[in-house]
């Protein structure tokens, strides 16, 4: 059975139809790149899978857990799938620390030494180890990607969400990130991610999405998208003619 | 015609902006408490409380202080009450207060990022859990310069109270005034002690100001 | 319990106040502005002796009541030989006051222009003056508009203490109503809604003239 399973899946924003009939079943343990131009919806899918946005037709279900629009499954839903964004999101008032002792304490009620602990082990994981106390604007860009990381990984989910999560960052910061998701890739973790580093999605992913205009044009393993597109939006899309 | 020493003038001057302190005091704080339920009224679910609450700011935000003084003090008389000066005053300017110090503080919620709810969201948090962790912790920090900055216009707001006979600074101002006939002098000692009680608002507003603007730089 | 039979009679006395009231804040927020410009100028371009002075007039209005402004300028300034009327006296007041609060709304405009626009200026052989004048000036009231527009209205609703001057605004048709049909509660309800329709169509106003004034350009 699929972990995740995206079944037509529509979505408008006002008049403008930006999922157009989405289909995508994800194994456990699979590592999945979405990519496409902007506009062409696939940043609004993983919002979507989590909650972010509502879809206004088709299904999404995670391990079993459906995603409904009211708090209850919302919640059981985000418990099982992490999201790291863009912009880092971190919390700039809390510690790397407190950034991801939270939510384990307020939303699974974790006593706070038993957080305590997994925040530390999380950013050991993440490499940061060393900055359990530092403030996010004491963090560079990376680092504090890297913190996100470890905030969603604090969780537990079965799956991680991953919406273009270096393009914010400085050139020679990208690396240390794409480690990290590599790293987590290699230990099993089921990831969807938004990516626009091709090489990465050609080495690190087992399918790639391509989206266009709304719908999912190209779906297959990086080497059969990426040597032999099918479609001229793909052709042009990956400058191959 | 008695003479007034400038000493008796200050005097009774100073003894009457007690008042003035007194009444900012109970309005600046009744008017945060209410302020903070119209708050979370404003920023709440519930449409019909929000609405409430916007067309209450809108309503004393859009009305002189004066006639809400007004209201209030022959208002609150249609109950059958004989309204001392002072209730009609610290009612009206409680109310006064806090619609200002909601719009404060609604602008304060409505600046924290999006990213911060959706981050906080994809977590698994509850709406009054982002609240409680995430949002209003950050934005009481920013509220913190003008919130003291609206403290200065609650001061300057309770002269108003002389007009319905509440005796405090500025009444002080006009009976002194009718007592020694010397308006230039009294009228600017009155006030350079609003300035006195003011000014130190005010400017620790902008240090406080500042202070955050560097901080937010360091991002 | 509640009697509005007297706005048939009375009505006349609540136009004229409103007429006062509209007079009062039309040259308030012209003179005032144009006087906030001149000080704005001053404290962020101006010559350096004449900040001190501008930068104590700014604090000082800011941190008094605008009624303890009234009484000194129309009970004590006559004894420097300044005599004038009550409409007089509240004019110059609100004048006077919109003129610091303004002057610290457009200052923050002109401190948010970009740093070249000045330096295109100077490149452009412009003295600092026309700089100001012909280039800072216009994308600055641009940016601070809406600020601006609520600091009118608040002068606006704040006028209603010239009444106790006996300016006769629309307070003072209220005071006078009340006075004559002991209908208090009555009278400053309705004037009190008449002040909001006042604010609500002053706002419109002073929007329309921000679209007037800055047709098309980019306040950025």
């Amino acid at each position: 059975m699929s972990l995740i399973e995206i079944t037509e899946v529509r979505k408008s924003f006002g008049a403008n139809e930006v999922l157009k009939g989405i289909n995508i079943d994800v194994d456990p343990g699979e590592v999945i790149a979405i990519i496409g131009k902007s506009g062409s919806g696939k940043s609004t899918l993983l919002r979507c899978i989590n909650g972010l946005e509502l879809i206004d037709d088709g299904s999404i279900s995670v391990a079993g857990a459906q995603l409904l629009p009211d708090e209850l499954h919302l919640k059981a839903l985000r418990l099982k799938v992490g999201m790291i964004f863009q912009q880092f999101n971190l919390f700039p008032h809390l510690t790397a620390g407190g950034n991801v002792m939270l939510s384990q304490m307020v939303v699974k009620k974790t006593p706070k030494a038993a957080a305590e602990a997994m925040a530390h082990k999380m950013l050991e994981r993440v490499g940061l180890g060393h900055k359990y106390d530092a403030f996010p604007d004491e963090l560079s860009g990376g680092q504090q990607q890297r913190v996100a990381i470890a905030r969603a990984l604090a969780m537990q989910p079965i799956a991680l969400l991953c919406d273009e999560i270096t393009s914010a960052l400085d050139p020679e910061l990208v690396a240390e990130v794409l480690g990290v998701v590599r790293e987590l890739a290699s230990e099993g973790m089921t990831l969807l991610m938004v990516t626009h580093e091709m090489k990465f999605a050609r080495d690190v992913c087992s399918r790639v999405v391509f989206m266009h205009q709304g719908r999912v044009h190209e779906i297959g393993k990086p080497e059969e998208v990426f040597a032999d597109p099918k479609t001229p939006e793909l052709k042009q899309f990956l400058g191959v003619h | 015609m008695i003479e007034f020493s400038l000493w008796d003038i200050v005097r009774n001057l100073l003894l009457a902006a007690r008042w003035t302190v007194v009444l900012s005091l109970v309005s600046f704080i009744g008017g945060a408490l209410v302020g903070t339920l119209l708050l979370f009224m404003r920023i709440g679910r519930r449409r019909v409380l929000r609405l409430f609450a916007k067309y209450y700011v809108e309503l004393f935000q859009g009305t002189p202080l004066l006639m809400q003084l007004f209201l209030a003090f022959f208002g609150l008389g249609l109950f059958g009450i004989d309204v001392p000066a002072w209730l009609a005053a610290g009612v009206a300017l409680i109310l006064w207060s806090a619609a200002f110090l909601t719009e404060i503080w609604r602008g304060c919620v409505e600046a924290i990022a999006k990213g911060q709810w959706e981050a906080s969201s994809s977590l698994g948090m509850g709406y009054v859990q982002q609240m409680r962790y995430v949002i209003l912790p950050q934005a009481l920090k920013i509220a913190i310069p003008p919130t003291v900055g609206f403290s200065v216009q609650v001061i300057k707001g309770t002269a108003l109270t002389s007009i319905i006979g509440f005796v405090e600074l500025s009444k002080a101002g006009t009976v002194v005034t009718n007592a020694t006939f010397q308006p230039f002098m009294v009228y600017g000692l009155v006030a350079l002690i609003y300035f006195a009680l003011c000014w130190p608002l005010s400017k620790s507003s902008q240090v406080l100001e500042r202070k955050l603007n560097v901080a937010h730089r360091n991002h | 319990m509640f009697d509005y039979a007297w706005l048939a009679q009375y009505w006349p006395v609540l136009l004229k106040g409103i007429l006062v009231t509209v007079q009062l804040i039309a040259v308030g927020a012209v003179a005032g502005t144009a006087l906030g410009i001149a000080c704005a100028w001053v404290r962020s371009l101006g010559p350096k002796w004449l900040r001190p002075p501008v930068t104590a007039y700014v604090e000082l209005i800011r941190n008094t009541p605008f009624l303890i402004q009234l009484f000194f300028i129309f009970f004590g300034l006559p004894s420097l030989g300044l005599q004038m009327s009550e409409l007089q006296a509240a004019n110059l007041a609100m004048i006077i006051n919109l003129g610091a609060y303004s002057c610290e709304i457009i200052r923050a405009g002109i401190q948010a222009a970009p740093r070249g626009q000045f330096e295109a200026g100077a490149s452009l052989a412009m003295t600092p003056f026309e700089t100001f004048r012909h280039i800072i000036l216009v994308p600055s009231l641009q940016r601070i508009w809406p600020a601006l527009c609520s600091q009118v209205i608040i002068v606006m609703l704040g006028s209603s203490v010239v009444s106790q001057i006996a300016a006769e605004d629309l307070t003072f048709a209220a005071n006078f109503i009340q006075s004559r049909t002991f209908r208090a509660f009555e009278a400053y309800f309705v004037s009190t809604a008449i002040y909001l329709v006042l604010a609500i169509l002053l706002r419109q106003v002073l929007i329309a003239a921000g679209s007037f004034i800055f047709p098309r350009r980019s306040g950025r």
